[in-house]
């Protein structure tokens, strides 16, 4: 009994320390008992949240004032901490501020539960909570800042003032917000390269044998790899101990259906293969598809051949409205044999590739077909390359002719434009559905090509395909059981082996870590 | 000279010829010096992935060699039409069939690189596809200039061996144990810095420049002006014909009309004129003009292939594998000489092996008694081979080879002797 007193003291003790900052780095799992009612609503809230975080990144440019006034008002909404500056002292309506981080805390230890399982979700649950952590890094007050730091012990490397005067104008001409009066009174981290990727891979940092020099205001990048570096290994060291969650037959199923949460519908299961012709294609490109698959088509039909890059992207879409392996192996020799390709060399160079996209060769995994996010954030295609998001890799002038073509009326092209100036490419690929489909309102929030064309060949039967709709409901939930079962399998199997297929499959190492 | 016939290279002859090139040619010894990396970690080089293509593009991936000897009678049995390399695993890659599933994994490569010249397709008027010439060979030229300086100045790497592909490219193999051991995302993320071009058939202008330009730019730019003239404006020739000219023009912005621009007939005025109307523009507006700038970066700035540099266990074409196409071998470049390299003198299979039975020359002979006493403890056949290499055209490239792993045994020595020091200080 008294043990037990203590124990909970002790408790409160370390919440206390924990919960003293509005920021942590989640070294301390919680301890305390909780309801399973508290445990799902915490964990389908953060849920919302981090889905929210993924969203906005796509539609936003992060950081930037629209951007953060969404993801302010996300956070308010769900309770989560969202004012570094509040104070229990005032008197306010709704939860606390210590039961807001609380559960920050606790809701981000659930989710870690449900996406340590495999590569992908890892990947997907540390981008989003690197984005939330940059935020709420990002509206800290200076001294918190430090006191963040400070807490965490965190400790880097300036430049001495010699070096910074050597230095000046390389400083200077390496980031935004650095100026020639700046310089000096400013402190820079010296740390090597591999702890600032994102500022080098966007050349936001000056560089020099191996270090690269930060100023202070952009410390959150070095601060960022480090609660990566963290999150990443804590999520293996989770994986390991899942089995012991697992065996808990309150929890499971709870986890699993987390973990699914995040993907929405993949389009990878379809009942209709086999009911798309190929001689049925060229005219589907022009009715049905998005914008991408329509160039990918068209540039497959004009050159007789399509790159890597879009070879997976339109291949995976094909298998996704339908195609058949049989169909798909017909449809890309035939075209590939017009061109330099001979039979021979078909079976031999390309054949596989597309058994592989089936599942049928390599570690057999059936590939889904790309999301938007997928297709406009990975793998930007270069000089040869026909893949991507038209509306993201294309030039406006171009995208715009490319529309005059497809006889987008003048109104229609300028609304579309002003999208894609606006970074909203989902939104501008949707305009372009409405349009082309002669709706007002389309009724859904786009978000995979795939999508594209169901709902495309959906206003075009005339709502003949209503029942089809109907039982779209029982098919997502046969869906997620299989994929449930399918997933825990992969597990088990070791996600690592992703590693070995990683060309195969042209996975973006944006998130990879390191 | 009876070479110059000889270097005809014939396809058909491939078969007859692989098995002369990997019994007496082919330069293991330095081969296994380069990637055993001074023993430092004993199992590197049995760990290390290559694959063979065969003849019929035959692909057999996953090969591995305990010793040079056993890398040596595997090659001189195989005879592979090409070789590359891959990375070191966890195990042996020939059994990574008898290892638990998802154990076997890529650990360390050297960071590569690769530029082809394909790539530059849309900006070169001379070639296309797998054709080079020599007018276009100076992008090559400048994109190592433009590379080696950054990952030698802004990434402090400093072993990095050029390789000239066979046909129609360059490899950079950055063999510092830092770059071997950079994970995934610090690859893609030294890709990335590196590339300026950016953008597919359906993007027009690749390069866009903002303020402040960053170092790397600048550095960069100083190269591709040094080239510019004689390269874009000379050879290529991008401001003499009424379609090329276009190209150039839809790069500037749209308010700057080029009147006097027909009445102008020399390609050089021309350029001057493109670089009044930029120094004109950037004197008015505020920010983020530098279309002259854009217009050499897009014309001539290397263009990488990010997902061979990416991955850890991306194979590349080795050093001293024979092109099948063209019969060239993929030959080690001195940068000293990177000026006058020419890929058409490049050595084929079938030149060295005529070389070989020439009859040698007095000087050769006195060479060779030299280098007999110098190496005695090596066995016969040792010495013939490196004999025979030396009296083919190959020579030349295998000392360079030789010189660059001088260097990396002078810096590894280095960390030895620092460790040791440390231990006696203690």
């Amino acid at each position: 009994m008294q043990f037990g007193s203590r124990r909970k003291k002790l408790n409160t003790d370390i919440q206390t320390e924990l919960y003293g900052h509005p920021l942590q780095f989640y070294g301390q799992p919680p301890l305390e008992n909780i309801s399973l009612t508290e445990f799902e609503t915490f964990a389908v809230e953060r849920l919302k949240l981090l889905k929210t975080i993924e969203n906005l990144g796509v539609s936003y440019v992060k950081q930037s004032e629209q951007y953060s006034q969404k993801l302010q008002s996300e956070i308010k909404n769900l309770n989560f901490p969202y004012r570094p500056e509040a104070d229990d002292r005032k008197i306010q309506t709704g939860p606390t501020e210590y039961e807001k981080r609380r559960k920050d805390h606790i809701s981000h230890f659930i989710l870690r539960l449900a996406y340590c399982q495999t590569e992908d979700l890892r990947r997907w649950f540390i981008q989003q909570e690197v984005d939330l952590f940059r935020y709420r890094f990002n509206h800290l007050h200076p001294t918190q800042k430090l006191e963040f730091l400070h807490k965490n012990s965190l400790q880097y490397d300036t430049v001495s003032a010699e070096e910074k005067v050597i230095l000046k104008d390389k400083l200077v001409n390496s980031s935004y917000a650095v100026s020639g009066i700046t310089v000096e009174g400013q402190d820079f981290y010296k740390v090597p390269f591999q702890d600032a990727l994102d500022l080098v891979r966007t050349r936001k940092v000056y560089l020099k044998a191996g270090y690269v020099y930060i100023p202070h205001q952009d410390i959150v990048t070095i601060v960022l790899n480090d609660f990566r570096t963290r999150l990443s290994k804590a999520l293996a060291l989770t994986a390991r101990s899942l089995p012991a969650v697992h065996s808990d037959e309150r929890l499971q199923p709870l986890l699993n259906h987390l973990s699914h949460a995040y993907v929405g519908q993949d389009y990878s299961i379809q009942k209709n293969v086999g009911k798309i012709s190929l001689e049925q294609i060229d005219s589907l490109s022009v009715k049905s598809f998005p914008l991408c698959m329509r160039q990918l088509h068209q540039s497959l039909r004009e050159n007789h051949h399509l790159r890597h890059g879009g070879r997976m992207q339109y291949g995976l879409f094909l298998k996704g409205i339908g195609l058949s392996l049989e169909q798909a192996m017909q449809f890309w020799r035939s075209e590939f044999v017009k061109g330099k390709v001979d039979a021979d060399k078909f079976d031999k160079a390309y054949a596989y590739s597309i058994r592989h996209m089936f599942g049928k060769e390599g570690k057999r995994t059936d590939y889904t077909p790309y999301s938007c996010i997928k297709v406009i954030l990975s793998n930007a295609p270069s000089q040869g390359d026909h893949h991507g998001c038209p509306f993201r890799h294309s030039d406006p002038e171009l995208l715009k002719q490319k529309l005059q073509v497809y006889k987008v009326s003048p109104s229609g092209i300028s609304q579309i434009l002003e999208l894609v100036k606006g970074m909203h490419y989902q939104l501008a690929c949707q305009k372009y559905f409405e349009l082309t489909h002669n709706i007002e309102d389309s009724n859904f929030s786009l978000s995979h090509p795939n999508q594209y064309f169901v709902e495309s060949q959906r206003i075009l039967s005339g709502g003949k395909d209503i029942k089809r709709e109907m039982d779209t409901p029982k098919r997502s939930q046969e869906n997620s059981a299989a994929k449930g079962s399918n997933t825990t399998h992969e597990a088990a199997a070791n996600p690592s082996q992703d590693l070995a297929d990683m060309t195969d499959e042209q996975i973006d190492s944006f998130f990879q870590d390191a | 000279m009876p070479s110059s016939l000889a270097s005809d290279y014939d396809p058909a002859s491939l078969p007859d010829l692989l098995p002369l090139y990997y019994r007496r040619l082919f330069p293991f010894s330095q081969y296994f010096r380069w990637l055993n990396y001074g023993g430092v970690h004993k199992n590197y080089f049995m760990n290390r992935e290559f694959s063979f293509t065969l003849k019929d593009d035959i692909y057999v991936r996953y090969q591995s060699f305990t010793t040079q000897n056993e890398m040596e009678k595997e090659m001189q049995k195989m005879n592979p039409y090409k070789i590359d390399i891959g990375a070191v695993y966890s195990h042996k890659p020939n059994q990574h069939n008898t290892v638990k599933s998802g154990t076997f994994q890529a650990l360390e490569k050297e960071l590569v690189f690769d530029i082809d010249m394909t790539d530059y397709d849309d900006v070169r008027s001379c070639c296309s596809a797998a054709d080079i010439c020599s007018k276009c060979w100076p992008l090559m030229t400048i994109a190592i200039r433009i590379l080696d300086r950054a990952l030698r100045d802004d990434f402090g790497f400093q072993h990095l061996l050029w390789v000239y592909s066979g046909r129609r490219g360059v490899h950079c193999w950055v063999c510092d144990e830092a770059a071997r051991k950079l994970s995934v995302a610090a690859r893609s993320a030294v890709a990335e810095y590196l590339s300026l071009v950016k953008g597919g058939d359906e993007t027009v202008k690749k390069v866009v420049l903002t303020d402040p330009i960053h170092p790397l730019i600048r550095e960069s730019l100083a190269v591709v002006e040094h080239y510019f003239d004689q390269y874009a404006i000379q050879d290529q020739d991008i401001l003499g014909r009424k379609e090329s000219i276009d190209k150039v023009l839809a790069l500037t912005p749209e308010d700057i009309l080029f009147t006097d621009f027909q009445s102008e007939k020399k390609p050089g005025n021309r350029w001057e004129l493109v670089k009044k109307q930029a120094s004109r523009k950037q004197a008015t507006a505020k920010k983020g003009q530098h279309f002259e700038k854009e217009i050499m970066l897009q014309y001539c700035y290397p263009r990488l292939d990010v997902n061979v540099s990416k991955g850890v266990n991306h194979l590349l074409k080795s050093p001293f594998s024979v092109h099948p196409k063209t019969g060239r071998i993929s030959v080690p470049m001195d940068l000293k000489e990177l000026d006058t390299f020419d890929p058409f003198a490049v050595p084929t299979i079938s030149l060295i092996c005529a070389e070989l039975d020439r009859p040698r020359t007095g000087e050769e002979e006195e060479k060779m008694e030299e280098s007999q006493d110098k190496e005695n403890e090596k066995d016969a056949a040792e010495r013939r081979k490196i004999r025979d290499y030396k009296r083919t055209s190959l020579a030349k490239y295998v000392k360079h080879l030789d010189q660059f792993l001088d260097g990396m045994a002078r810096s590894w020595k280095g960390e030895l002797l620092k460790k040791s020091d440390l231990q006696k200080e203690f």
